[in-house]
């Protein structure tokens, strides 16, 4: 469980906290983001993903080879909790 | 070369073997610390691969595995409570404690919710101001900014229905009570690539020079960990104990600034009991006295709870890398994924279902004999 899943950011904003959030997409499948940990990271990034916040940015073959093999490995099972409307 | 038809790249991980096989003289054990390395070694037979000198063992490398089950029990005993909504990370549903699980409990009632990110419990606490809401805040490094996250938006908003139950711990205190217990046999490392993403490696380059322990920092991609197989037999060979960074795509070694301080705002380092293993010292961290107001093991007065491990299952011993799975009785007899009895079962990155999942119950490796039997330590 300690592994993070790369996904591209589609979208910033600031949530009605003020915390930096992004929503990005894994694979086609679209999650909300904290963006707090990469302050530098915009719209068609790709970021390395855990529980939920983003540990930092990575080029979009690293990205895309870590989804594979995660994939793989059957390791995607948490994108499919569904997330909770505010 | 029954696997290595199914790498990405072929040529190059024959090469990289080729490379490992040539430059091997003399037996040497390593372990790799990350439970998704486990999970890839296992899978693709690396393991298997690699020439009779080179024993890989399985490190302590999943936080889900590594959770004592006393921490698991005081879980349980706060689900329990009819105010209380408890949140977890999937993984941490099934992983049993001394009665049930909290599936089981959810079952018979408890509310019990899986969440994705910690953050969503903001959410639900704020939701249900008239209940509890508990978050089971585990994980390594990784998980642990996360986790401050919530703990710091949580005062930083005022919520006062939310608290975190913390079994957070740390890799290299583990590392290093593994190498100063007598009879260590772990010669090298290959380090946790996603762990030194937040956290860095200046921690390791002071293991690898207090214990003279090559450390390579590496991710879980089949030739990544070819590679720094590769790097750390070079280092043996050589005489030579440092860490290399072979993941610098991800890795820096400072890891992640604005995570790291997070976590130290929040956090404070503690003794830790590790499952199977028991206390490490400084291995844990726990929320500081300024966060405090926010720890639910304060706030539900568990603290008391104290609880024994099984004594069938050796996933413990598993852990140090003193044996492996199929060296258990229970191992795919009474000890299943469907039916864990301990937690290296539990999750896929749990040695012992790694091996049950790729078929490894049917056969004994040498290795794991002669694992039990005690190689002679050195270095
Ligand atoms: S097979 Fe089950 S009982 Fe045996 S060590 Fe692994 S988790 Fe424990």
């Amino acid at each position: 469980m300690c592994l993070a899943i790369p996904g591209k950011i589609i979208e910033l904003r600031t949530d009605a906290d003020g915390v930096r959030m992004a929503r990005a997409t894994f694979g086609g499948i679209v999650k909300e983001v904290c963006l707090e940990f990469t302050p530098e990271a915009k719209v068609d990034d790709y970021i390395l993903v855990h529980v939920g916040f983003a540990l930092n940015t990575v080029d979009e073959e690293e990205a895309k080879q870590t989804f594979e093999l995660l994939r793989e490995l059957g390791q995607l099972d948490e994108l499919d909790i569904p997330e909770l409307s505010s | 070369m029954k696997y290595i038809d199914e790498y990405r790249d072929n040529a190059l991980a024959a090469k990289i073997l080729g490379q490992i096989r040539s430059s091997v003289t003399r037996p040497w054990t390593l372990m790799e610390v990350c439970g998704g390395q486990t999970h890839a070694i296992v899978k693709n037979g690396i393991d298997r691969l690699l020439p009779d000198e080179l024993e890989l063992v399985h490190g302590p490398g999943c936080p889900v595995c590594v959770t004592p089950l006393e921490m698991i029990d005081k879980a349980h005993a706060i689900a329990q409570r009819p105010e209380v909504i408890f949140c977890s990370f999937g993984d941490m549903l099934r992983v049993p404690g001394s009665e049930v699980d909290l599936l089981i409990l959810k079952s018979r009632g408890a509310d019990v919710r899986m969440v994705y990110s910690p953050m969503d419990c903001l959410r639900i606490a704020r939701a249900h101001p008239e209940r509890e809401v508990v978050f089971f805040a585990i994980g390594f490094e990784t998980t642990a900014p996360a986790n401050a996250m919530l703990a710091w938006q949580a005062r930083a908003q005022g919520i006062p229905n939310l608290s975190l139950l913390v079994s957070q711990v740390l890799v290299p205190p583990a590392m290093e009570l593994l190498l100063s217990t007598p009879g260590n046999r772990v010669q090298g490392f290959l380090g946790p690539g996603h762990v030194c993403t937040v956290a860095g490696y200046r921690e390791y380059e002071k293991i690898a020079e207090k214990y003279s322990v090559p450390i390579v920092v590496t991710g879980f991609e089949p030739l990544d960990i070819l590679q720094g197989i590769l790097m750390a037999v070079r280092q043996l060979e050589s005489g030579r104990a440092t860490v290399e960074n072979h993941y610098p795509r991800v890795v820096r070694r400072d890891g992640n600034p604005a995570a790291r301080e997070r976590v130290a705002e929040v956090f404070e380092p503690c003794d830790r009991a590790w499952r199977g293993v028991g206390i490490i010292p400084q291995s844990g961290l726990r929320l500081n006295a300024d966060f405090r107001a926010f720890d639910a093991e304060h706030r539900f007065g568990v603290e008391a709870i104290h609880t024994q491990e099984s004594t069938v299952c050796i996933s413990g011993q598993i852990l140090r890398g003193i044996k492996k799975p199929h060296d258990c009785p229970a191992f795919g007899s009474t000890c299943t994924p469907e039916h864990p009895l301990g937690a290296t079962m539990v999750s896929a990155e749990g040695a012992c279902a790694a091996y049950y999942a790729y078929g490894r119950y049917l056969q004994s490796s040498p290795g794991a004999q002669a694992s039990c039997l005690g190689r002679e330590a050195a270095g």
